[in-house]
């Protein structure tokens, strides 16, 4: 219980991170905080105490592993927050550009 | 393994703190290692090699990819604003942020707490929905390695949905970064 506990507390720390910064950097970096907390939050929940890593041996005793399912679950979200972190981060140098300040209360003009 | 493992993720969290405040960007992105490379030995540490590996490999992009993208632009925050005074309003404003934080923190930490009630603690899962999946894995996929067996031939088309999505990012980078704006 204390380590989702402290997985949800990452979590906060990254929704802190998205509310008060200003900094387009930091939000993204905030964001990706969250990410990450949720996919240990997943990996979390498949381990079993004394299990081996999901790979088939030799000697392979039955009901002996770590739950495979979420661990695949998580390997696709990882790739996917890859795309959409580089994609906000795209937007940021192009805003970067055209306004010369990372500061989202400068940025106010949203035509294109 | 649960005090290990919760050291770890206090050594995570106070790192994700610091990158939030930090003044310098390319310091709170050496924070925001801190925390990726943390969760790579968590994920070593729980039996998912796979995921390591792969969170390895992603978060040295993503690193290289931001630490490019702060050389290019600017190290510093914020610019300076002048005539701006921290400590004057320091009193009511700050205590009632501070007051709205913590009770929003307390009511999302309540709603997880009922969330996770019925889950099981840690380190007792039962497999229930994977059993179907473990049943004769290696005969039906031909894969010793369970993760990627389940990943390409059980959820082939999530698979193939997640190279669409990759696709469609790059050409979505491609289209922002190449689009000339108005002045």
């Amino acid at each position: 219980m204390t380590l989702y506990i402290l997985c949800f507390t990452l979590f906060l720390v990254g929704i802190y991170g998205i509310l008060t910064q200003r900094n387009m950097i930091k939000i993204i970096i905030g964001l990706s905080f969250m990410e990450f907390s949720v996919f240990l939050f997943l990996a979390l929940i498949g381990y079993i105490e004394g299990g081996a890593a999901p790979i088939l041996s030799k000697n392979f005793e039955s009901g002996n592993f770590v739950d495979p399912l979420p661990q695949a679950m998580v390997l696709t979200a990882i790739v996917i927050a890859l795309a959409a972190n580089s994609m906000l981060l795209s937007m940021a140098v192009k805003l970067y550009r055209k306004y010369g300040t990372f500061d989202i209360r400068k940025i106010s003009q949203l035509k294109g | 393994m649960e005090i290990i493992l919760s050291g770890i993720l206090i050594f995570m969290i106070l790192g994700a703190i610091y990158a939030i405040h930090a003044r310098d960007l390319l310091s709170a992105l050496i924070s925001c290692g801190i925390v990726g490379y943390g969760l790579v030995i968590c994920f070593l540490l729980l039996k998912a090699p796979d995921l390591a590996i792969v969170q390895i490999v992603v978060e040295t992009i993503t690193l290289i990819i931001m630490v490019s993208v702060v050389l290019v632009s600017t190290r510093f925050e914020l610019d300076k604003e002048p005539g701006f005074k921290h400590k004057s309003r320091l009193n009511h404003q700050l205590l009632g942020h501070i007051l709205i934080a913590v009770f929003i923190g307390i009511v999302l930490l309540y709603s997880f707490r009922l969330a996770i009630m019925h889950l099981d603690s840690f380190g007792d899962h039962t497999l229930r929905m994977s059993e179907a999946y473990l049943e004769g894995a290696a005969e039906k996929t031909g894969s010793a390695n369970l993760v990627t067996g389940v990943l390409f031939d059980f959820r082939g088309y999530d698979t193939f949905g997640e190279a669409t999505i990759l696709f469609t990012a790059v050409v979505g980078i491609l289209t922002i970064l190449r689009i000339k704006g108005r002045k």
